[in-house]
């Protein structure tokens, strides 16, 4: 018996930035910066959009591909770390909102960005040991950078939702790994605005680090090697780490390209490497094999081992926008609309 | 059910009143009215107060007793009524106080109607208005009370081709009559292109196309009709009454280009009058938007469904046109101090048929009539009047 | 519009998911609830069924606010519109995703779940639905 995918969905809000606008605020070279991340746009959230109506609209989704009764899903746990409450769970809304509740387990995680991946390996435990029938994992954010900062031309928002489950597979995951250890390379304290970040301290000892560690130890326990997959997909803080770390793994171009979101919509953090899936989903066909690592600052790793099965057909993929539509749907702001949907502006008390 | 007549009438000036607060308006037409009747306290048997919202604005509930109070009356220990009401609550507390006398528990009743608005930021004014509309399934999502209204005038565009022009047409028309009322708080004629050129409120409604928040009370005093000539020579009869209710959101409604309330209450007033709307020659119709004048004209059946818009244009509810509508200036030049309104609306309407309103007489008024709305039509009451000569 | 937190919580079901009821007399359809029947009156009591509705409609009429209350200040000018749902009911919803200008009265919308409001920065959040334009 394996567990894995059931059904998948995700939502990118509509409104987008270029680092240009952005560099052009903060008396930097925003095109050049674009560039270096490889990043074209990131995506924006609207004024009314947070990480609630984010996971809200990818459960939707995700729940509009199938025919099931939502009161079959026993657990849903959303991965943030841009939760709009400090406390009280985005996850009583998310079962509200699509009628799972009263009868299921939810809380929230937090990860940096790969709070959505631990989501999915422990609904997977939980269905697996026939606990619950199904499990809804989450990982969904709307980051801020601080204004100015490098992250600042990354920092999106975004989401996706796995229906996880052992009945009607579209995606089994064989096999999932992770590493974790004990790095400080990105955090943000309590009460504070912004995230805090160490710099290039965030690049080899953090995200190559674990992101190549806990690739060779799935490859391992796989008994496979880059060859035997037909897509592989990694976290996105922007859109050189992945390629790098994709290459230094021996996969090729083509087997990455399809995931590779982040360089149209930016660093969706919980929801990046979550969203890639999706895309690959969308245009997967019964037999693929993909090959994901998701990581998070603080830091860890979690690696997947999927297999597309003839289920993929029977889901209505066609129900809602595809990854492709989504990013394409889009209406460009400038940074002085983008700061005022992000409450960058100081505004009198309502 | 004994007949009943309007024995006074009085009013304040409307307008932003900086310098005076709810219960000086309230004193001062009421003192106005009992001194148009030539009253002595003694006389009057009950005080009824239409008041839209004093908890909200200023943050005093219990207004009836206050004004009763205030005016000098409280010794006379009367009964006080305060009606609610949306903006109806004036004409309400009209057609509750004539029932009154005409029932025989009272025979002589002060009736009153005020409103405060501007001690609170426009912001929170213009809330506590959409208030009358439905909070739950409207407010919450965001509707405004003027957008509520623009959407009324956006689908009658849509089945009936009315213009913008059309609708620009009522507030110029209310300007130019309110430029001959001392009383208006706007006594400016404006201009069609004025109208058009303001800037958007809720779209097709720009600021001109609403009537403003104002400061004001009016009252009329109420006297059963055998007694009515000891006090007047020219007492107005109320020849009929007729009040109406409608789901609350507009949504709901069965068309949106018909406020079946207003229809119906005018059916109901004009059946009680036997008189038919021909006979109808001055009007005051609740206008707190330009769109709500061409509703009304066309609901009261001065004016064919769909020709509100073309007929105001016309001129045909002019001064002195085939029918006259908001002689006063209307809520649009006169001033909105809601609970005010129905009051107000029959303090014109005695005026006119008087031969009292001085530049803005109708010649020949003999029959007239107030049309008052509350929320966007969910409360409408009608009263026709006429010369008892 | 500052909500009492019961107040907003008690129509969440509505809020949320778009539940209405369904007359078990003449089957009409109402949103929100209803106890008694517009239609049947007394004939409905006790027969009004829980019904959710299918979240597409078409726009019945629609304005383009500019004067905003304060909670909506941050979305000026935005679109509201009388929206006839393929049940037959109406409602009143704000229109997003789309420009002012190209909304049209009859086109096809579809719910989806936005903020509404919020009781200040430290109070409790509204949520609950919008529509869009139907993709």
């Amino acid at each position: 018996m394996k567990s894995g995918i059931v059904s998948y969905g995700a939502y990118i809000p509509r409104y987008r930035i270029r680092p240009k606008d952005i560099g052009v605020v903060w008396g930097a070279d925003g095109e050049a910066m674009g560039r270096g991340l490889n990043i074209r746009a990131k995506s924006v959230p609207g004024p009314d959009e947070d990480v609630i109506t984010i996971s809200v609209e990818a459960a939707r989704a995700c729940m509009a591909k199938v025919d099931l009764d939502p009161t079959e899903i026993g657990a849903i746990y959303v991965g943030s770390e841009s939760h709009p409450y400090a406390v009280k769970p985005t996850a009583t809304i998310v079962a509200e909102a699509i009628s799972s509740a009263p009868v299921l387990t939810a809380a929230d995680f937090e990860f940096a960005c790969k709070a959505g991946t631990a989501a999915i390996q422990t609904t997977m435990g939980l269905t697996l040991s026939k606990m619950m029938k199904y499990g809804l994992a989450i990982g969904s954010d709307t980051s801020q950078g601080a204004p100015g900062d490098a992250l600042e031309y990354s920092a999106s928002a975004g989401g996706a939702a796995f229906l996880i489950g052992v009945d009607h597979v579209a995606a089994e995951i064989a096999h999932t790994v992770s590493f974790t250890t004990d790095t400080p390379d990105f955090w943000r304290r309590e009460g504070q605005r912004y995230p805090s970040h160490g710099g290039r301290f965030t690049g080899e000892p953090a995200y190559f680090k674990h992101v190549l560690n806990c690739a060779q130890l799935l490859f391992k326990r796989a008994g496979t090697t880059a060859e035997d997959y037909d897509h592989a997909v990694f976290h996105q803080p922007n859109g050189k780490f992945p390629v790098r770390a994709a290459k230094q793994l021996g996969f090729k171009e083509g087997q990455i390209d399809t995931g590779l979101c982040v360089r149209e919509i930016g660093n969706t953090y919980s929801g990046a490497i979550m969203v890639g899936l999706c895309a690959i989903l969308d245009e997967a066909d019964p037999g693929d094999r993909i090959f994901a690592v998701g990581y998070g600052s603080g830091a860890g790793s979690d690696g997947f081992d999927l297999t597309v099965t003839e289920e993929i057909r029977k889901i209505r993929r066609d129900a809602t926008p595809s990854i492709k539509e989504m990013i394409a749907d889009s209406v460009f702001l400038d940074y002085a609309t983008y700061a005022k949907y992000r409450g960058k502006i100081l505004m009198r008390e309502a | 059910m004994r007949d009943v007549a309007v024995i006074g009438v009085g009013e304040t000036e409307f307008g932003e009143l900086w310098d005076r607060s709810f219960r000086d308006l309230g004193i001062e037409a009421g003192l106005k009215a009992i001194q148009d009747a030539k009253l002595r306290s003694e006389d009057i048997d009950a005080v009824y107060i239409g008041n839209m919202s004093a908890g909200k604005f200023i943050d005093q509930e219990h207004v009836s007793a206050l004004v009763a109070d205030y005016s000098g009356l409280a010794d006379m220990h009367l009964p006080t009524v305060r009606v609610e009401g949306g903006g109806a609550c004036g004409a309400i507390a009209l057609l509750q106080a004539r029932l009154a006398i005409a029932s025989g528990m009272h025979d002589i009743v002060v009736v009153g109607g005020a409103e405060k608005m501007t001690d609170v930021g426009e912001v929170q004014a213009a809330e506590i208005l959409s208030s009358t509309a439905d909070q739950e399934w409207e407010s919450v999502f965001g509707a405004t009370f003027a957008g509520l209204y623009a959407m009324m005038a956006r689908r009658h565009m849509h089945e009936f081709g009315t213009t913008r022009e059309q609708m620009a047409a009522v507030a110029v028309k209310n300007h130019k009559n309110g430029a001959l009322n001392p009383e208006a708080q706007f006594q400016k004629e404006i201009t069609i292109d004025a109208v058009l050129q303001a800037p958007w409120v809720a779209e097709p409604l720009g600021l001109f196309d609403c009537a403003p928040l104002s400061d004001g009370a009016a009252a009329v005093v109420l006297c059963e009709a055998q007694r009515a000539r000891k006090f007047s020579d020219t007492p107005i009869r109320i020849a009929g009454s007729g009040q109406a209710s409608d789901f609350l959101a507009l949504h709901d409604r069965r068309d949106l280009t018909t406020l079946d309330a207003t229809v119906i209450a005018g059916k109901r007033a004009f059946h009680e009058a036997k008189i038919m709307p021909k006979d109808i020659q001055v009007a005051e119709v609740h206008d707190n938007f330009t769109i709500s004048e061409i509703l009304a004209i066309e609901d009261l059946r001065f004016i064919e469904k769909g020709k509100g818009g073309p007929a105001t244009a016309e001129g045909l509810t002019a001064l002195n046109g085939k029918i006259s509508v908001n002689t006063s200036g209307g809520l649009k030049a006169r001033g909105q101090p809601v609970g005010a309104t129905g009051v107000a609306q029959a303090v014109e309407i005695v005026r006119q048929l008087r031969g009292e309103a001085g530049k803005r007489q109708v010649v020949g008024a003999r029959h007239g009539l107030t049309h008052t709305l509350g929320g966007t039509g969910a409360t409408a009451v009608v009263h026709l009047f006429e010369r008892g000569d | 519009m500052s909500l009492a937190i019961p107040r907003f919580w008690r129509e969440i079901q509505s809020r949320y998911n778009l539940i209405g009821t369904k007359c078990g007399n003449c089957g009409k359809v109402d949103f929100p609830p209803r106890a008694v029947c517009p239609v049947c009156g007394r004939k409905s009591i006790g027969k009004m069924q829980r019904f959710q509705l299918g979240g597409k409609g078409s726009v019945v009429t629609y304005t383009v606010i500019h004067d905003a209350p304060a909670q909506f200040e941050m979305q000026k000018p935005y679109v509201m519109a009388i929206i006839e749902m393929d049940e037959g009911v109406r409602l009143t919803s704000q229109l997003i995703d789309v420009k002012p200008e190209d909304v049209r009265i009859g086109m096809k919308v579809q719910a989806s779940f936005r903020k509404l409001g919020q009781d200040g920065d430290a109070g409790v959040i509204h949520y609950g639905y919008k529509f869009r334009p139907a993709g």
